[in-house]
């Protein structure tokens, strides 16, 4: 990686030009400099490339799904995570492994810096340090920025991932301050672009909690809570934890923290009319928790260290735009805080964002060809959905050059869900993942991520050869005791007594693979039996094991994943003309025309797309890929 | 006529008595159930793929029209590996993908299944805005509650759930899975969804059992279809009764039977009794005061007495019951009166739904009450999956449930969120 001054950047075009340089943009200038392509990452500060602005963890139920696919294809944030990884819990460890969820925190400093090292050692990839302020546009399409300075720098494509930063609105009490976040300037030139083009911008907003000087909490008051002692890491290459490991702590807000904060409702602009973008249902403030949830007597509160040499606490759970005053009330009256100092008062920010069913599903826009947007823009939320979109963006910023693209369907992934939610339905509220949106979720496991994705990653050219050549040991490894599995066979006695399986006595031999279906069975007990299974490796035990507690469901799933997928391939030409389409209603054409869904499948996603509508369609497309006979 | 479509088409029509060859011929054959039942002689069709109306497979069945009839076929079916009812425009939609249309077509058989899915949408709103309707609503509702419960104990367990959050999930699932099985089975009447109002004749041997039922077929008219058992222990009439297709069956005398053909017959006219949602139990007037006691001890709450042989009934007669003439005719008037009451009281529950509804409303509470009972065994993860496809199966009857659904009940029922 080279550092480009703006007139560096503007002497040579460029492949892809990525503005941004959070987790979208990360994530997206270093996957298209991987396949090869010649990439700038443009930014307002070199500095923050990699920052966390939100709170200082990685991963969770969902999200660590994502961190997993996004290793799999390559990445920087499992591989950054890992290295700054200060405590690693594996949420839902007690349940199965399709919503295992790894979750790290992170010290932030080392976070930022694990990125940076990262894009420093990425050939093919420059930054440079300038604010964006409008898109080249020749014949329709984009093709390259205009910097602040009003300097163009050509590219074939752009990829924006401008985060918060697109007129961001920051909110504390009655005080409002125009930034992208805490002390960084917000880009409204864009915003002006975007709207000149004919999108249609809308407003959302976030928040976060008071930061808190963690040497005035006392200690003593608040409970423990441990990282796990066998470490489940994001990504696949890692092998052990680099950094010392610390525990993280809990407290809780109580009746006198609900009063202050009940008592001063009306100085808040959430509740003041002042804020008019819709925020999260699943991330509330604290005003909000108080309001909606009025017969709780405590909400829990995360004291989340920011680094292991920084005194800085995010207290997770109390996110407010109260104004600074009544922050500092309410903070004093929760167990452990009562001398704690705030060092940065918690805020509200309002930034806009793009209706994303303006994109397809390889995140280009149809406005604008050649325009790829990614991550908070898009309307989500959350380090990891940004970061996922980022990836997928960037690599097909990148593939396109060629004709080619890089697409995850709701069968190959979270990430894959992530989009296709985004495209097809669009935000109501910043869209954040959970294992529930996946209806295929015991298909797609965290500790399967590899296997469902690397070989994607593989055709797409974005995986290094270090990691391919991990995923043809593991594959093999993989055949190899699966092919043990499919061919050694015992009685129901035998299992019985040499393993200790509950196994019914119907004298009926089965495959070690039935047997590993039992809930009690594992391959190391199997060993017992077919002492060549001892030679099975933990890692792939693992994954048989997985494999087998769901085989019952999957054969099921693997049918619906069929029929999803026949609907998937069934391609809706972009250029479709509803109105000349017979036997669609009124109602049913305004919504394909607004959507324009890519297949058949995901027009039927859409609410209200009848039956009769997904018929009329198919038989329109299917008419117009044969000729009408000549008469 | 009851079309499959589709590579399984073929083993079901021979499953239930048809031919495969030669293809595209009409030919007569017994159709029987899995339990060896004769359900109606048919003219059966077989096209191989491609060239059939949807390009696949078809096997068709030209039956006699009856109600019960089509009930049973469809049931018969159903339970045939690889077989379900059909969605909304689902032939023509395959049509299509086989290429059977042009545009020109395309557009009147949208039109076509626009209609379609309006009456099936219009015949499904008709029985959902009963009883019947809010019985399956509040399931769904809570199902549906249920599973937004089990997904936040998988997808906030990091949150601060309330701790009790599924301790009582188990009770809470068998209960929703016995009231559905309940509802399904209905003690020994477990047909009668699928079959209709059933009438079950009993009575002594000659005491009018067959005269009566063909003066309710012949007066009620509407007469779809007569099938003849195998034994021809029961005859079974289907009649419109008041809107309400009813299937009205004459059974064996109940006398003391002389041969194993005649117990038989007896043993099934018994099994009649008990499975029919109403009895007509025929008592000779002309011995009254004394009752045939083989016929009262088969006398309950769902029997109507019907008196027959008028002429030869004592002076003093007075009894509980329809005193008529089924010879002559005298008397009907009051006894399709009585009749009509009941079966307009107690049919909207039991045959409200146009066949073919109630026949995907019952394999869809089927498939629910199923996948609920695995639930109950299942780990976190799996009892999830269980609750949704057990919603999914429910939800072809009540409508679909988004994921949007699901979380706009979470976020209501738990504070979530750091």
């Amino acid at each position: 990686m080279k550092t480009l001054s703006a007139s560096e950047a503007a002497a040579r075009p460029f492949d892809v030009i990525v503005v941004g340089g959070g987790h979208a943009g990360c994530e997206a200038a270093a996957a298209a400099a991987r396949t090869g392509a010649e990439t700038l990452l443009v930014t307002h500060r070199l500095d923050t490339i990699g920052e966390m602005s939100c709170n200082p963890a990685i991963g969770g139920i969902g999200k660590g799904h994502l961190v997993r696919e996004i290793d799999a294809l390559g990445g920087v944030m499992g591989e950054a995570a890992d290295a700054a990884g200060i405590q690693f819990r594996l949420l839902n460890r007690s349940k199965g492994p399709a919503v295992q969820g790894p979750r790290a925190q992170t010290d932030r400093k080392l976070y930022r810096a694990a990125v940076q090292a990262h894009l420093a050692g990425q050939s093919g990839l420059e930054v440079c340090a300038a604010a964006v302020e409008d898109l080249r546009v020749e014949a329709g399409r984009v093709t390259g920025v205009i910097l602040g300075d009003a300097r163009h720098v050509r590219a074939a494509a752009v990829v924006l991932t401008t985060g918060t930063f697109l007129r961001g609105l920051i909110h504390i009490g009655e005080k409002q301050i125009p930034a992208g976040r805490h002390g960084e300037a917000a880009s409204s030139g864009l915003s002006a672009t975007l709207e000149g083009a004919g999108f249609v911008l809308r407003r959302l907003k976030t928040g976060t909690p008071p930061r808190i000087d963690g040497r005035t909490v006392d200690w003593d008051r608040v409970v423990v809570q441990n990282g796990d002692d066998d470490p489940i890491f994001f990504s696949s290459l890692t092998e052990r934890a680099i950094i010392r490991q610390i525990p993280c702590h809990i407290t809780e807000t109580n009746e006198a923290s609900h009063r202050v904060i009940r008592e001063n409702l009306h100085k808040s602009p959430l509740y003041s009319g002042r804020i008019s973008g819709s925020g999260p249902r699943y991330c509330p403030s604290i005003e909000d928790k108080v309001v909606r949830f009025a017969d709780r007597s405590r909400h829990q509160i995360f004291l989340e260290p920011e680094g292991l040499d920084d005194p800085t606490i995010y207290p997770n759970g109390i996110s407010t735009s109260l104004p600074e005053d009544v922050q500092a009330a309410f903070v004093a009256t929760i167990p452990g805080l009562e001398r704690a100092r705030i060092l940065r008062p918690g805020y509200a920010i309002e930034y806009d964002h793009v209706d994303p069913r303006e994109l397809g599903t390889t995140l280009e826009s149809r406005r604008l060809p050649g325009l790829y947007l990614a991550g908070q823009i898009n309307g989500t939320t959350g380090y990891e959905e940004a970061a996922g979109q980022g990836l997928m963006a960037g690599l097909n910023a990148a593939l396109n050059r060629a004709g080619g693209e890089a697409v995850l369907d709701r069968a190959d992934g979270y990430i894959g869900v992530l989009i296709d939610d985004l495209v097809t339905k669009g935000v109501t509220e910043p869209y954040r993942m959970f294992t529930s949106r996946a209806e295929f979720r015991l298909s797609l496991r965290a500790d399967n991520a590899d296997r469902r994705l690397t070989p994607l990653g593989r055709d797409w050219g974005c995986i290094g050869a270090r990691r391919a050549a991990w995923f043809e040991r593991r594959s093999e490894a993989l055949a190899r005791a699966r092919g043990l599995l499919d061919t050694l066979s015992a009685s129901p006695n035998t299992v019985r007594q040499q393993a200790g399986l509950n196994a019914a006595a119907d004298g009926r031999r089965r495959l070690a693979a039935e047997w590993l279906t039992y809930p009690e069975a594992t391959v190391a007990g199997l060993a017992a039996v077919w002492p060549e299974l001892d030679n099975v490796d933990p890692a792939t035990a693992k994954w048989l094991e997985a494999d087998a507690r769901y085989a019952s469901y999957l054969a099921r799933q693997e049918a619906d994943i069929e029929a999803f997928r026949r609907d998937e391939a069934l391609l809706l030409p972009a250029d479709l003309d509803y109105a000349v389409i017979g036997g669609l209603s009124a109602e049913v054409r305004a919504k394909l025309t607004g959507h324009r869904p890519r297949t058949l499948g995901a027009a039927a996603r859409i609410s209200g797309v009848t039956p009769a509508a997904l018929t009329a369609l198919l038989g329109h497309v299917r008419s117009r890929e044969r000729p009408r006979p000549v008469a | 006529m009851v079309r499959v479509s589709g590579a399984a088409a073929g083993a079901a029509l021979e499953a239930l008595g048809g031919w495969r060859k030669p293809a595209r011929q009409a030919r007569l054959a017994r159709i029987s159930g899995a339990d060896g039942r004769v359900i109606d002689d048919a003219l059966t069709l077989f096209f191989a793929a491609p060239h059939s109306a949807t390009g696949e497979d078809v096997a068709e069945f030209h039956i006699h029209g009856g109600g019960a009839v089509i009930a049973a076929v469809l049931g018969a079916l159903g339970r045939q590996p690889g077989l379900r009812p059909a969605g909304p425009g689902e032939f023509t939609r395959r049509a299509f993908e086989n290429g059977k249309f042009d545009l020109t077509q395309a557009e009147a058989v949208a039109d076509l299944i626009d209609a379609e899915t309006e009456t099936q949408r219009r015949q499904a709103v008709r029985q959902l805005d009963g009883e019947l309707g809010r019985l399956y609503a509040g399931w769904a509702e809570r199902l549906e509650r249920l599973l937004a419960h089990a997904e936040a104990g998988l997808d906030f367990s990091d949150e601060d759930l309330p701790a009790n959050l599924e301790a009582d999930f188990g009770n809470q699932i068998l209960a929703l899975q016995r009231e559905i099985a309940d509802h399904l089975d209905d003690g020994e009447r477990g047909e009668r969804l699928r079959a209709g109002y059933y009438v079950a004749i009993i009575g002594a041997p000659n005491v009018g059992k067959s005269t009566l039922l063909n003066r309710l077929a012949r007066r009620d008219a509407a007469i779809v279809a007569a099938t003849g058992g195998t034994t021809r222990d029961v005859i079974e009439v289907h009649l419109d009764i008041g809107g309400f297709p009813v299937v009205v069956a004459d059974t064996a005398g109940l006398g003391v039977a002389s041969g194993a053909v005649e117990a038989e017959g007896v043993r099934r006219a018994r099994a009649r009794a008990g499975a029919a949602d109403l009895t007509l139990a025929v008592f000779d007037a002309g011995t009254w005061p004394t009752e045939d006691v083989e016929t009262a001890a088969l006398v309950d709450e769902r029997t109507i007495r019907v008196w027959n042989k008028l002429d030869l009934a004592p002076a003093a007669f007075a009894a509980d019951g329809v005193l008529v003439s089924a010879l002559n005719g005298v008397g009907l008037d009051r006894l399709e009166e009585a009749l009509r009451d009941r079966v307009a009281a107690e049919a909207p529950a039991v045959a409200g739904a146009p066949l073919l509804t109630r026949q995907r409303h019952r394999q869809a509470l089927e498939s629910c009450a199923g996948t609920l009972e695995r639930a109950l065994e299942a780990r976190a993860e799996l009892r999830a999956e269980d609750l949704r496809l057990a919603l999914r199966s429910l939800a072809r009857i009540t409508g679909r449930v988004d994921v949007e659904d699901l979380l706009d009940t979470i976020f209501a029922d738990f504070c979530i969120g750091k």
